[in-house]
């Protein structure tokens, strides 16, 4: 019992506490390591797991830390609201789910940097107030709040929250609470963008300035809000995996500055590298679609396509060959390489598992058959691995856009599944095109074409696919789902 | 002199970390983007702790208090919700002996669909 003091004052020291942090971001990057091949990833998530359990009782550590019954409140409404939201998500629905963390994620960084301005308001702008709260880590060293402080929470904040609500908009759009389609001011959407930032950004060097309002900084909150609506509202649902990945990076860097703004490492490395990720991820997104990242944030990918489609749909009409779930069923068995090309309509449909039943009934009759994803196909990235990967699909039969492509000139059957822009020939072939020059699966170059699709409806881009009016394709018009389960049957019946 | 050095080492840290990250995610491979998202997803929700920090202020206004309990309420969802899901993603990239559990997917999915 005599040695407790001392024991806690050990526990307590500054030097203790920055070392466990130490520990929690070496956990992180380590974790995040584990994350380069499948059979290691699920080992690093849970390492990264511990670090953050490290960085939270550090945290607890510090001296001075209080008000434990609203930390517990808050602790546990967390966890009621997201452990059975993790649990029982289904995996169609995940592009949803993340935006939704993504988004509480940023939530938290502008309530943190609101309720920092609250205590320190009056000492932004100001180099001679001397600060001696609580906060181990300015008492560290620090004799005042320095500018860079109120610079990184400012921005923290204006980020925070535009990330919250773009977020909360692509949890909406994905979850159809609000219609997928681009919802915009027209040309003047651009303009009005435009005038947001430049009001949260004068708002925020106000209030770095010193002024000393907090409606002021409310407004700036609430004109990033404004923002966080404005820029993604316009958003149609195929550029989805850029929004989501430009907003988790969005997330990162305020996670990052909110670390500067504490004196806290764990933060700061922690942030940063989710910057990084998303910044990487939305780079490869946006170039799987061939479009610049400004291009997609100012909109108006649905508008300009729309009125080409309607021309193109003139053009080819009549020359759409339907076929039906028997002769499919025909048509691969008697194929030797068949390449499943998923999209979103999969997703939608719920139909990974069908279609993994379809291809073990192929397999077994000694069909070849392999998974081509494209980077882009889905609502974010990766979102066709992970429900492939839910059904059971052998990891390595799941090829990437750059390693399937040559495949096609000796594939029999590509069976698209639900899939539209990533396969449209016109990318290629059409310079006129709103996709022209965006990487594609080459499915036409296979030796016959399957199509599953609900109707003619263009995708989300708005352009008719050149592929189905293609003498090689055959369209079979129905849900995804029981499109191929009846194809399965049919096989069954062979 | 103190002042400049707080700054210039969590700058370097800041630089430092962008780095790493770099090249430690440009080796995920593209069919873990998923849960490479919502795993670092889950990490950015380290924002928690500038709440738990910010609870050991004295003098916490009522309001501060409220704002603060969403904030770590917020926060715990990121992180907890993030990496569990992350968790469920990843266990089923790993190679299943037995088909059954997949077959039971199946089936609840079908009853969601309805």
């Amino acid at each position: 019992m005599s040695s407790l003091p001392l024991a806690t004052s050990f526990l307590q020291s500054e030097s203790f506490i920055y070392v466990l942090y130490i520990i929690a971001f070496a956990l992180f990057i380590q974790g995040l390591r584990g994350l380069s091949g499948p059979t290691t990833a699920v080992r690093g998530n849970r390492i990264a797991a511990v670090g953050m359990g490290i960085a939270v009782v550090a945290t607890l550590l510090a001296p001075g830390e209080g008000n434990w019954g609203l930390i517990v409140l808050g602790v546990v409404l967390g966890a009621v609201v997201g452990v059975p939201a993790a649990r029982n998500v289904k995996m169609t629905a995940m592009p949803q789910m993340v935006a939704l963390f993504n988004g509480v994620g940023g939530g938290a960084v502008a309530l943190i940097s609101w309720v920092e301005f609250r205590h320190h308001g009056s000492t932004f702008g100001s180099h001679t107030v001397h600060y001696s709260g609580v906060f181990h880590t300015f008492s560290l060293s620090l004799p005042a709040l320095p500018t860079y402080v109120s610079i990184f929470s400012v921005f923290a904040a204006i980020v925070g929250s535009i990330s919250f609500w773009g977020s909360n908009i692509a949890f909406g759009k994905l979850q159809e609470i609000i219609p997928g389609r681009p919802i915009s001011l027209g040309s003047a959407q651009q303009v009005v963008n435009l005038v947001l930032l430049v009001l949260a950004v004068a708002a925020g060097i106000d209030l770095v300035a010193g002024a000393h309002s907090e409606l002021l900084f409310i407004g700036m909150l609430l004109v990033a809000a404004l923002l966080g609506n404005a820029v993604v509202l316009p958003i149609g649902g195929a550029d989805m995996p850029v929004v989501i990945s430009l907003l988790n990076a969005f997330t990162g860097l305020s996670a990052a500055a909110t670390g500067m703004a504490l004196n806290n490492p764990a933060l700061i490395v922690a942030g940063m590298i989710v910057g990084a990720s998303g910044t990487i991820l939305t780079n490869l997104m946006a170039t799987a679609m061939n479009r610049s990242i400004p291009a997609i944030v100012a909109g108006g990918f649905g508008g300009g396509g729309a009125v080409e489609g309607a021309e193109g749909a003139g053009e080819h009409a009549g020359t759409v060959r339907s076929t039906n779930a028997a002769d499919a069923a025909i048509q691969l068995a008697y194929a030797s390489h068949v390449v499943v090309v998923p999209g979103y309509g999969m997703a939608v449909a719920q139909a990974q598992h069908a279609v993994r039943e379809l291809a073990t009934e192929l397999e077994k009759r000694g069909v070849d058959v392999k998974y081509a994803i494209h980077p882009v196909a889905g609502r974010m990235p990766g979102h066709m691995n992970v429900l492939l990967a839910e059904a059971d699909v052998p990891y390595d039969q799941l090829k990437e856009m750059d390693e399937i492509n040559p495949d096609f000139q000796r594939t029999d059957v590509s069976l698209v599944i639900g899939a539209n822009d990533v396969t449209n020939p016109a990318a290629k072939n059409t310079p006129s095109s709103p996709i022209y020059g965006m990487p594609i699966l080459e499915v036409a170059d296979s030796r016959s074409v399957i199509v599953i699709k609900r109707s003619m409806n263009p995708g989300f881009a708005g352009i008719e696919n050149e592929l189905y009016f293609d003498p090689k394709t055959a369209m079979l018009f129905g849900d995804a789902k029981s499109a191929v389960a009846e194809i399965t049957s049919e096989l069954g019946q062979l | 002199m103190i002042l400049a050095s707080v700054l210039t080492t969590n700058l370097a840290i800041l630089v430092l970390a962008g780095f790493i990250g770099f090249v430690v995610i440009s080796k995920v491979p593209n069919t873990l983007h998923t849960p490479l998202m919502s795993g670092t997803n889950a990490i950015h929700g380290i924002v928690l702790l500038g709440g738990l920090l910010l609870f050991g202020l004295a003098e916490l206004g009522a309001f501060s208090k409220f704002l603060l309990v969403i904030a770590v309420a917020f926060g715990t969802i990121n992180v907890v919700g993030g990496f569990l899901v992350t968790d469920r993603m990843l266990e089923m990239f790993k190679s299943k002996p037995k088909p059954k559990p997949a077959a039971q997917d199946d089936a609840k999915d079908g009853e969601g669909d309805s």
